[in-house]
């Protein structure tokens, strides 16, 4: 039986057609991300490397290779040794506390108490707080004569009076004296960045199954033993993946140094970010400020790979 | 002597009555199985005596101890989760010697002598240096049943230990686990849904539904003497059958429902005339469901009988189908508890 059945085409038939289009739609829906990832990242980051190895400056544009010669020269600078020595210490030193105190942050939050979702909602402040804004704040904070944090310290008398635990001067001066500097520093860079490691380990740490936590309880772990043994194993990969994260974010990051010392007292709290961009935009030394941006990216590259190795293969199901 | 006395025992979740006023004695060496649909409270029941739930009231006592108010490390029990909760980053070894560690006065040799001693009872020493996710389910059931045991605890607590395992694995892992437990002779609490577990490995049943203990009994006394129809109806598959008469219930058990001329003569038989309007053949056995004439409400009655009877049975027609009197259970209409016999 040969019947031909006729359907009447509907205004949505063409539109069924290219929804089922997955090969049209893909790249699709891909390309605004393509586009602008090229446009902001791609080409720019193509561009420092050729400025890198030529000799361009603000005054004279044409590029003019010169092998590693930029590396050679910052090398021998005092403010560049000086801003990769900070750069690595901010580091080193805010990750390992953020990972420390996400961790207890987490399993804080991560446990059931009134008004949790309120502590978990002030806790993402410092997050969505724009970077450069918090720093501002946290400017007027750390202010020579007018900072509330010495206001509290005096008023505890702690301060400013004779015999007072933190000396009799009024003030403590954050900026102005370089060990204070360098700790605002990274107390901003931890303020920043903890919220959203406590919020990766949380996620870590609520994806354990009860069964696991119920059967450590039964098997008669204690609160330490169940951490150190059970959680923070399974928890491993994700927590360094919100190392990663938390790293890169610091270690690129140019506002807070920017914003609160300019890199001041004289270059003591310079970093690479901001002593390229002061060199190569303020001064004008296209070259040698690309070569300052790009001197950590092998290392860098190198962290991301080892890092995501490490957390695939830690990874157990 | 009881090793677990559970006295008056309620777990309420907000208005959920979850367990609601349980008592219980478990005496040493028994296999007890606790049986009942999902949301029967069965896992909330073993939860508490495991330390893992807090009871809302009740008392909770093992080996002589109350332990109702202490956490699940300070009491003498081990437990097995029904999804096994094998530590997926640790060893074989370490997932066996973790409750040992955890109690922190066993040395480091006592700690792998233990082990030894758990894993060869389980056959599993082949196993130990592996991670959970190299083992196949009957594997990781057996690891997770060492660990259990080698803290030597007074009672075993099982949870659904058998229904992540594939139907063929099931028969064979009720059969090793029934045996294992008689040769320790180690108090168990299994619970399970699955009335085939239950049947086959209890010493005794707790039948559950709602919060409440319906019956507590060997397998025959829970499936020949049910105590109501609930406990009558779950056990069985398909369940008991029952007829409305004036203001009780009787009821018979569908493999006891024959047609007349295969029935035993020697019983004394109730007849009954039965429309069949469904015959459905299942391999060994074949099921025939119908309506009993005379009964005021005319519920669906099935009849389970062998596929080799001679019997030709065709949808549509009735026939003369008989139950021995003695197999008649009679139950009250309103409560659904048991009832003395009463004339047809």
């Amino acid at each position: 039986m040969d019947e031909t059945v006729t359907v009447k085409k509907k205004w949505t038939d063409g539109f069924r057609f290219w929804s089922d289009r997955e090969d049209l739609l893909g790249p699709l829906f891909l390309f605004p991300a393509v586009v602008y990832i090229i446009a902001l990242v791609g080409i720019p980051f193509i561009i420092a490397m050729a400025y890198s190895v030529t000799d361009v400056t603000a005054g004279n544009t044409s590029l003019d290779f010169v092998g590693l010669q930029n590396f050679q020269a910052i090398l021998k600078t005092d403010q560049f040794t000086q801003s990769l020595r900070n750069t690595i210490m901010f580091t080193v030193v805010s990750q390992i506390i953020i990972i420390v105190l996400a961790n207890i942050l987490a399993l804080i939050l991560s446990t059931d108490f009134r008004g949790k979702w309120f502590a978990r909602f002030l806790i993402m402040l410092p997050w969505a707080t724009p970077i450069a804004l918090g720093t501002i704040g946290w400017l007027w904070l750390l202010d020579s004569k007018f900072s509330p944090i010495d206001w509290v310290l005096r008023y505890l008398h702690l301060l400013g009076e004779s015999g007072a635990l933190l000396g009799e001067q009024k003030n403590l001066y954050y900026l102005g004296r370089l060990e204070l500097a360098k700790a605002s520093i990274i107390v901003i860079y931890v303020w920043r960045m903890l919220p959203l490691s406590a919020v990766i380990l949380m996620a870590g740490l609520t994806s354990i199954p009860q069964d696991l936590l119920d059967q450590a309880d039964v098997d008669g772990a204690g609160f330490w033993r169940t951490f150190f043994q059970i959680k923070l194993p399974l928890i491993l990969p994700i927590m360094s993946v919100a190392l990663l994260f938390s790293l890169i974010f610091t270690v690129g990051d140019m506002a807070v140094v920017y914003v609160l010392t300019r890199g001041g007292p004289v270059y003591y709290t310079q970093i690479l970010p901001t002593w390229a961009y002061l060199k190569g935009i303020e001064s004008g030394a296209l070259a040698e400020g690309s070569a300052t941006a790009l001197f950590l990216f092998p290392v860098l590259l190198a962290v991301a790979i080892m890092v995501l190795r490490f957390s695939r293969r830690t990874e157990v199901t | 002597m009881a090793v677990i006395e559970i006295k008056n025992l309620s777990k309420h979740f907000d208005k959920v009555k979850a367990v609601n006023g349980v008592d219980l004695a478990i005496p040493e060496g028994e296999l007890l199985v606790i049986l009942g649909p999902s949301g029967c409270g069965k896992t909330t029941l073993m939860r508490m005596i495991a330390g893992l739930e807090k009871p809302t009231s009740g008392v909770i006592s093992i080996g002589g101890l109350d332990v109702t108010e202490l956490p699940p490390r300070a009491r003498p029990i081990a437990m097995v989760f029904q999804s096994y909760a094998l530590y997926p980053h640790m060893t074989v070894f370490n997932n066996i010697a973790f409750p040992l560690k955890a109690h922190g006065k066993f040395s480091k040799t006592d700690i792998k002598e233990k082990v030894k001693w758990a894993a060869s009872i389980l056959d599993i020493e082949k196993l130990l240096e592996r991670k959970p996710r190299q083992l196949s389910g009957g594997e990781r059931q057996r690891v997770a049943l060492g660990r259990a045991l080698v803290k030597e605890p007074k009672v075993l607590l099982l949870d659904e230990p058998l229904s992540n395992l594939d139907a063929k694995l099931r028969a064979s892992a009720r059969d090793s686990l029934q045996r294992f437990q008689r040769r320790l002779g180690i108090t168990t609490i299994f619970v399970t849904h699955d009335q085939i577990e239950a049947l086959g490995m209890g010493d005794r049943i707790v039948v559950m539904s709602q919060g409440k203990v319906m019956q507590v009994g060997t397998p025959q006394e829970v499936y020949h003497n049910s105590a109501n129809t609930f406990v009558a109806s779950f056990l069985g598959s398909p369940g008991m059958n029952f007829i409305q008469r004036d203001n009780y219930l009787f009821g018979f058990r569908p493999e006891q429902f024959v047609p007349q001329e295969i029935a035993d003569r020697k019983d004394d038989l109730q007849l009954f005339f039965f429309a069949v309007t469904r015959v459905e053949y299942l391999g060994a056995e074949q099921q025939i469901y119908g309506v009993v004439e005379g009964s005021s409400d005319e519920k669906k009655v099935i009849a389970s009988l062998s596929s080799e009877t001679n019997v030709r049975l065709e949808t549509g027609s009735t026939y003369t189908f008989a139950v021995p009197k003695q197999q008649l259970r009679f139950f009250d209409h309103e409560t659904g508890l048991r009832i003395e016999p009463q004339p047809l």
